[in-house]
């Protein structure tokens, strides 16, 4: 295998092979294995779903029980806008509890509770919501169809008329999440997701990568919010694809 | 009329306030600040047409073009003569999916738009790496500055530098299989290069033929201020691009499938790949990259991304490649 650089036609002779042969075993793996056995002594024990899950049902000092909120099984609040929990990627459910505790996220809510957990428990919540069922189509409740129209198509293909790519480019097939930056946003109810892209626009959340999210949010239109809210409820009702 | 006209002349020359040459001078005034206008205004609308292709052509497109109707357009007829193809401000939208037609024939432009958004199922054959047409081709092969299908289409039969001759559309389509998808080109009739066929000429009705309509292809960047350098390309690289093609370039995959495509190595496009040209991939990046902010990178932050892509090792060129 040689380098190729910007001219495709070249043969490569032998002087420009490349030194580095990324599809043969490198020699490293000794290194690889004591670096990970080091990592492993040094961090904390691994997070726990068994303490996450008695934080669910119980809470802690200071923390009032997730379920209460978020659902027996992390299915969220339709009526009042919780989100959805259940197998939303770990590392994504960690961040948003780590930057309500420093406020780079505000939820008068959520905030407070973030506080009152240790870096230890937010760990093991987030391991134990990532480890429920996640939303599926084959799963979900047969519903009368949903306004689907616009929605679907934002979420299936988007609007790049103006710029915006589809919700689904990067959330994943479905809308089921892309471990572990992107949340999944199908079954999230929709008053939930609302209020996000409204927040994104307003400026009253900011803690997504690169801005990616709000540059989205900023070109969409409150009746394209509320369709493609609407239509992200339950996807599997809407026709998924159109 | 001429009399009572010298009279009047006569009669101003005496008084003190006005004096006749004063007309012409006013009429050589404005014809001076007429000049200094039009000159500057005319170069710009020059230039502006010069760099058609690089301006984006969902700025030049009225929002009121209808899909896959006879497009408007808008051709200077002073613009100097080309070689090749003209370039055309051309106001084409491609239609949306939803007006696929039915029957036979929509039935073929569907399985085109299915082995377009996702080859790895529906041209698994004729697939030797991880991505999808999509990829490269953005919003279902539609999207202006993302190499549009319906730009493309309306261009061939052409002679190609690449493998030194005339090509049909179809062994254009092949192209792509052997070397950005890795893979081996489907047979010439067979069902899924008409199924492309039929999805691209579905998308293009209503474009003029033979003509370069803005948005084809990928950008014409501007040069940039230093040459693209590898090292500076990383560090934007893991800034912009790591969170989802990841910090070794591998893409991310969910399920065995790459939700976002691996940009060198083995199940990335081969040596071959138009791709692997900086210049496309920079014009191709500067528009569209990261998703969804696309336009937001520098000039240069693109070329030097597109270096450090193609500094790294990937498939080989099949036609220069030794088993």
């Amino acid at each position: 295998m040689c380098l190729q650089a910007d001219d495709m036609s070249t043969n490569c002779p032998p002087s420009r092979r490349a030194p580095v042969r990324p599809f043969q075993g490198g020699g490293r793996s000794a290194w690889r294995v004591l670096i990970a056995a080091a990592l492993l002594l040094s961090a904390p024990a691994r997070a726990d779903p068994r303490a996450g899950a008695a934080l669910a049902r119980q809470g802690a000092t200071g923390a009032p029980a997730c379920m209460a909120c978020h659902g027996a099984r992390g299915e969220g609040q339709a009526a009042a806008g919780f989100p959805r929990l259940a197998g939303q990627p770990q590392a994504y459910l960690l961040k948003q509890l780590e930057d309500f505790a420093s406020g780079q996220r505000k939820s008068p809510q959520m905030e407070p509770i973030a506080r009152a957990l240790g870096t230890r428990q937010r760990r093991d919540a987030a391991e134990y919501y990532a480890s429920l069922p996640a939303w599926s189509a084959e799963a979900a409740p047969a519903a009368p169809p949903s306004p689907a129209g616009l929605g679907a198509r934002l979420a299936t293909r988007g609007n790049w008329d103006k710029g915006l790519p589809a919700c689904f480019a990067c959330h994943g097939r479905d809308g089921t999440g892309i471990t572990p930056h992107f949340p999944a946003l199908s079954g999230q109810p929709s008053a939930y997701t609302r209020a996000q892209l409204k927040a994104w626009q307003a400026g009253t959340r900011g803690n997504d990568p690169q801005g990616l999210m709000k540059s989205v949010a900023d070109r969409m239109t409150d009746a394209e919010v509320d369709a493609v809210s609407l239509y992200l409820e339950n996807p599997a009702s809407g026709g998924r694809r159109p | 009329m001429s009399n009572g006209l010298r009279n009047w002349l006569q009669s101003q020359k005496h008084t003190r306030g006005f004096h006749p040459s004063w007309i012409l001078l006013v009429v050589a005034a404005t014809l001076v600040v007429a000049g200094l206008v039009w000159i500057p205004a005319s170069l710009v609308a020059k230039t502006e047409y010069d760099r058609l292709p690089a301006s984006g052509a969902a700025a030049a497109r009225p929002p009121a073009a209808q899909p896959g109707n006879i497009p408007a357009v808008n051709e200077r007829p002073g613009a100097p003569a080309r070689q090749g193809p003209r370039t055309l401000r051309v106001a084409f939208s491609p239609p949306q999916a939803d007006a696929i037609p039915g029957g036979e024939f929509g039935a073929a432009v569907r399985l085109g738009r299915n082995i377009f958004n996702d080859t790895q199922t529906y041209a698994r054959a004729y697939v030797g790496n991880g991505l999808n047409c999509v990829n490269c081709h953005l919003d279902e092969g539609r999207k202006a500055d993302s190499a549009p299908l319906w730009a493309a289409f309306g261009m061939f039969p052409a002679y190609r530098e690449k493998n030194h001759k005339v090509n049909s559309y179809e062994e254009r389509l092949s192209g792509c299989f052997r070397f950005s998808m890795n893979g081996k080109a489907p047979p010439p009739g067979s069902k899924e290069l008409m199924a492309l066929m039929s999805y691209s000429y579905w998308m293009a009705q209503g474009a003029p033929i033979g003509v370069e309509l803005a948005g084809r292809g990928y950008p014409k960047l501007k040069e940039p201020p230093q040459p693209p350098d590898a090292q500076r390309g990383k560090i934007v690289y893991e800034a912009q691009c790591a969170l989802c093609h990841g910090a070794d370039g591998q893409g991310t995959r969910v399920g065995g499938r790459y939700a976002f495509p691996p940009l060198w190595g083995k199940d990335s496009f081969n040596a071959g790949a138009g791709m692997t040209r900086i210049r496309n991939a920079a014009g191709f990046i500067h528009a569209n990259m990261p998703l969804g902010k696309g336009g937001t990178l520098s000039v240069q932050q693109a070329w030097d991304i597109a270096r450090y892509m193609n500094s790294h090792a990937r498939p080989p060129d099949p036609r220069t490649a030794r088993s």
